[in-house]
């Protein structure tokens, strides 16, 4: 290359970011939708404010009107973290050599980092075990939870993902099931626990419940997520993939979480109830 | 026009309460200027002969562009109407209205039209042709043929046709196939080709051109409605923080998807401006009389004319 066109190479890579440059992280400079700065991390959509406004509200409305949108869920959450809370969390995440190493290793939960055969043949009432059966209980897979794109730090977009990945292990550890009591409950629990807006927010949905949802709301399983969630350590600390063999009962104690009523049970046994009552009424 | 827009409402209703698929992650896209020129220069060396398009604001190969579009077009098959409503605050139909007024097809005597509407797999346009020539010209013999590349949307307007008075008519056909090259419609066969909001999503634009030229009979007319080039600066700037702000976030809230709502509008944007269509129009062999393009809204939209030689 002639020694000119060197020169203005030079210069336009001084001027303009490179491709490596591209992939430091964006700076926090006013963009437009027109200019986006280039993504931190595959997938990264930088938003504007009022883009992540709307974000926010849309979202909060439709997963409010739909709360089986778990695409809407997700984005609510990372609109509403930025910048402070997710900041917080990460930074808890920092404080704890777990939650340090943890960010250092970056363990993925999929189907094929977790292998359901492998879970299903560990002891009795291990962490895994307990994990797999829940899976199945409920129907799940560790493959439904959508990647995190709205998160400008690409580390605290890796938080984001985690807490998401691990939800359902926060369902094993306290036996929540996912229809929407049960969801509301766990939603709750980890409001107290990781600070999140969307934990929160989600508790809006509390006034599309039944009448006598809304009372065992109230009643039991709130009381309960705010004295376990506040009074537990902080769940995204836990490395899930080393505590897989650790009695479910163990952990229970060691990160102090009392599991509410069977929550399944209390419902099925209502529903048995109200059929006799009603039998009772016909004969 | 009150049901209309109630059963409107019905289905913006309904498709909030869709159950959203998940979406798989896409690759990097740089969406700067500059660093987009500079990863398609880079997409030019890695690709090295193979032919280069764009997808988007992507630099992709051709043979990749028709699998790309496809999977936009599956993923939005069911919500579409919906989409387009809310993109273009209703204004779709009026264009569409406006598209089929103006060619006016039917004949109020003797032989019906034969049209061809291509990559018009849900059906907009096919069935307001066969009403105007029904209802306004009398015309119970034109019929129409719809062309699609995707199967998906194709599935579509067979649902919708199923439940038209077109039903078991024989006026309407469906055809699976590439608008660049279509061997099984005869040349000299067709009296009206259309295609509305389409040809901005094909790989190759000169020859579906080519092929238009081909299956139409000498005088038949070839029209397009496409998203085209705003004139004035001002609303173009709001325009454009509209499409590339406000599309993508309505996609990712009623049809949970981002990414082919981005693709929809950056395809707008890769869209040559009208007099720059007016020229392929023209080189493909058509006959462009007069301007050769009619704006609508300020040019958000514009029809394409043209006719073959006789």
């Amino acid at each position: 290359m002639p020694r000119r066109q060197k020169d203005l190479v030079l210069l336009q890579s001084i001027f303009r970011p490179t491709s490596s440059s591209c992939s430091r992280q964006s700076s926090s400079r006013e963009f437009s939708v027109l200019s986006r700065p280039p993504p931190n991390y595959p997938g990264h959509v930088p938003l504007t404010f009022i883009e992540r406004s709307a974000l926010a509200v849309g979202s909060a409305v439709t997963s409010l009107l739909n709360p089986r949108r778990a695409d809407m869920i997700a984005a609510l959450g990372e609109a509403t973290a930025q910048p402070f809370f997710i900041t917080k969390l990460r930074n808890r995440m920092l404080a704890s050599p777990t939650g340090r190493r943890i960010l250092r290793d970056r363990p993925r939960i999929t189907s094929k980092t977790m292998s359901l055969e492998h879970l299903r043949k560990l002891p009795e009432n291990s962490v895994g075990r307990t994990y797999a059966a829940w899976l199945d209980r409920e129907g799940v897979s560790p493959d439904t939870r959508d990647w995190v794109r709205y998160i400008d730090n690409e580390e605290e977009a890796y938080v984001m993902q985690r807490y998401r990945e691990c939800h359902d292990f926060y369902h094993a550890l306290t036996g929540l099931p996912i229809f929407v009591e049960g969801e509301i409950g766990l939603k709750a629990f980890e409001f107290a626990n990781t600070g999140l807006p969307m934990t929160a927010l989600s508790l809006v949905a509390i006034v599309k419940l039944k009448p006598q949802e809304r009372q065992r709301m109230f009643n039991t399983y709130l009381p309960w997520a705010f004295s376990n969630g506040l009074g537990s350590v902080d769940l995204i600390n836990i490395y899930w993939e080393e505590e897989l063999e650790t009695d479910v009962n163990d952990l229970r104690a060691r990160l102090g979480i009392e599991p509410p009523p069977d929550l399944r049970e209390t419902r099925q046994k209502l529903r048995e109830a109200q059929k006799r009552a009603s039998k009772d009424k016909t004969t | 026009m009150t049901t209309k827009a109630i059963a409107c409402g019905r289905t913006a209703w309904r498709s909030l309460h869709y159950f959203a698929k998940r979406k798989k992650c896409q690759p990097i896209v740089y969406r700067c200027f500059w660093c987009s020129i500079r990863q398609s220069q880079k997409t030019e060396e890695r690709i090295g002969d193979g032919r280069i398009t764009h997808f988007g604001f992507e630099t992709i190969s051709e043979a990749q562009k028709e699998k790309k579009v496809g999977a936009v077009f599956s993923s939005v098959a069911s919500s579409y109407d919906t989409m387009n409503d809310l993109m273009s605050l209703g204004i779709h139909r009026i264009w569409k209205d406006h598209f089929v007024r103006s060619l006016n097809p039917g004949s109020t005597s003797g032989k019906g039209w034969n049209i061809l509407d291509v990559a018009g797999g849900t059906g907009d346009i096919a069935f307001r042709m066969l009403d105007h020539a029904t209802q306004v010209n009398g015309d119970h013999s034109t019929k129409v043929t719809i062309a699609d590349i995707n199967p998906d949307m194709l599935a579509e307007g067979k649902k919708r046709a199923l439940a038209s008075k077109y039903a078991d008519t024989g006026r309407l056909h469906f055809v699976l196939g590439n608008a660049e090259s279509m061997p099984s419609m005869p040349s000299d066969s067709v009296d009206l080709y259309t295609v509305a909001f389409g040809i901005r999503n094909f790989t190759n634009k000169d020859a579906a051109l080519r092929e238009a030229f081909r299956v139409l009979r000498p005088g038949g007319v070839f029209a397009c409605l496409e998203f085209s080039h705003v004139n004035s600066t001002l609303f173009n700037a709001v325009y454009k923080r509209w499409s590339f702000g406000a599309i993508p976030l309505i996609g990712q809230l009623v049809a949970g998807d981002r990414d082919s709502y981005q693709y929809l509008v950056e395809s707008i944007e890769r869209f040559p401006a009208q007099e720059e269509f007016r020229a392929m129009i023209g080189d493909a062999g058509f006959l462009v009389p007069g301007l050769g393009y009619e704006n609508l809204s300020g040019g958000i939209a514009s029809i394409h004319r043209g006719i073959k030689p006789l």
